[in-house]
């Protein structure tokens, strides 16, 4: 079973949230990295893109398609990850670590709308058990 | 879903199984199509084509009737020789590309596409004509295809059968490949030497164990369907629905010298005319210069902005290392050396033409 880490937020979308402060760090999760496959390029945002929750936020890249990650709160990104451009690949090795941008977000009580590790632990057990 | 008889050996692999035109068919297997890919290159790989419509022509008129199905010369085939060609529409749009084997001028076999396998089928049914037999058997045979520069020496350890005995592009019944009879030809989808065997249906699990284990010290791996289409992409080998098409005809996917436009054949008048008003569009490769990947479907546009047509396929070359496309463009630009722009989430890319294939075959001939 794919990794979940303790004290991130999630989405149905297997993206995962780090709340620091009015900013959330956004990544994929290791379950998205893996059904994704080898990642090979990582389509950033430009900073100050304005996002509602559940836009378009970026696009990450596998041998095997296009895959876009969507925003899991509205708001502003402040930062991208630019060292993906040259490595996109640590996507795969190490998926929380590789964060793809940071939202100065608008709406902090979106955050409620997300679930904590256990929920998301159970999500995936479930999504799993449906692909069989 | 149809399964193929080594449904049983994805899943003990951990194939990532997808449906495929209805196929329920490993997209990958652990490894991951990158690494899969890349051992086809270097050493081998097999894979479960099973999926494949297979199709006799028998008759004493057989030779007759299929030289004016396909565009491809039947008549200048001999015994034991596979041509590559086409079925196509009187509008010289593709009905399916496909292989034809000559057993005898009497007896053909025809490998086509899974997805055209049952149109394909009544395509050659409906037009059958004088003493000629058209026998679909796609349900009992199964297919493998072994890959790579060192198929030839793993298949070798399974028979007693003189493999190199068989040229690229022909074919061998063999008695005993692991102790029984099979299909041999030296054909493949990849750019890289190798065979593709026929087996009936039930047997199929023997052979992929008996390849596997022969192949092991070379470390041969199974491939999924992703690595499937990254390697015949290198080579420019077309993809039904992507290059050729119901409205992409041979001329226009660049492959005029399978297309015999001396005889006559169901499309062939449409085709000359094409020819000899000027071919409109064209099959090119291109090279992203860029970040972004394009993906088939993407506009193409000159460096001024006009449109000149969209990517047929496009993605990650594992073998280069970068991104590359196929395109359909209109002529004259399609012709010209230099730069386009290739449209990648909203984003104009630069991207230039080069030679095809992108990576060079590497046939034993």
């Amino acid at each position: 079973m794919a990794n979940v880490l303790e004290g991130l937020l999630y989405t149905e979308t297997h993206e995962w949230v780090k709340l620091e402060g009015s900013k959330a760090r956004v990544g994929v999760t290791d379950f998205a990295q893996h059904a994704m496959g080898d990642v090979v390029y990582v389509e950033l945002p430009e900073v100050g893109k304005k996002v509602s929750k559940g836009d378009d936020l970026c696009v990450v890249e596998s041998v095997k398609g296009a895959n876009e990650v969507y925003a899991p709160l509205s708001g502003e990104v402040a930062e991208v990850n630019s060292a993906l451009e040259d490595s996109p690949e640590l996507v795969n090795s190490d998926a929380y670590g590789s964060w793809l941008v940071v939202l100065e977000i608008s709406d902090p009580s979106e955050a409620n709308q997300l679930m904590g590790w256990e929920a998301y632990k159970k999500f995936l057990a479930e999504t799993e058990k449906k692909e069989g | 879903m149809r399964r193929t008889p080594f449904y049983e050996k994805h899943v003990a692999m951990e194939g990532k199984l997808v449906d495929f035109g209805g196929w329920e068919l490993p997209i990958q297997y652990a490894p991951g199509i990158v690494e899969e890919h890349l051992r086809v290159r270097s050493a081998a790989g097999l894979f479960d084509v099973s999926h494949m419509g297979e199709i006799w022509v028998e008759g004493p008129d057989a030779e007759k009737w299929l030289q004016g199905m396909v565009a491809n010369d039947v008549c200048a085939m001999h015994d034991g020789q596979v041509i590559y060609t086409f079925l196509c529409y009187p509008n010289g749009g593709v009905v399916d590309d496909l292989l034809v084997y000559r057993y005898s001028p009497q007896r053909y076999f025809l490998v086509v596409n899974a997805s055209n396998a049952r149109k394909d089928f009544e395509w050659l049914y409906g037009h059958a004509s004088g003493d000629v037999r058209v026998t679909d058997v796609s349900s009992s045979i199964a297919e493998l295809a072994l890959q790579g520069p060192k198929a030839q020496d793993i298949l070798a350890r399974l028979t007693s059968y003189d493999l190199s005995s068989i040229p690229f592009f022909h074919f061998a019944e063999i008695p005993d490949l692991a102790g029984h009879p099979v299909l041999v030809s030296r054909t493949g989808y990849t750019g890289e030497d190798g065979f593709e065997i026929f087996m009936p249906w039930e047997k199929g699990p023997l052979f992929w164990d008996a390849i596997l284990e022969a192949g092991r010290e070379e470390g041969i791996l199974p491939i999924g369907l992703g690595a499937r289409d990254s390697l015949r992409f290198e080579a420019c080998l077309p993809l039904y629905g992507h290059e050729l098409a119901v409205d992409i005809t041979p001329l226009e996917a660049d492959l005029g010298f399978f297309v015999h436009l001396e005889k006559p054949f169901i499309g062939r008048d449409a085709l000359a005319a094409m020819k000899e008003r000027g071919i409109p569009r064209k099959i090119v490769a291109l090279s992203m210069d860029d970040k972004g990947i394009p993906r088939s479907g993407c506009e193409v546009r000159s460096l001024d902005g006009k449109n000149l047509g969209e990517v047929t396929t496009g993605g990650y070359s594992p073998s280069l290392g970068k991104s590359i496309a196929l395109a359909l463009l209109k002529m004259p630009e399609a012709k010209e050396d230099g730069e386009f722009l290739i449209v990648i989430h909203g984003k104009e890319r630069k991207a230039k033409k080069v030679k095809k294939p992108f990576v060079p075959k590497s046939y034993r001939k």
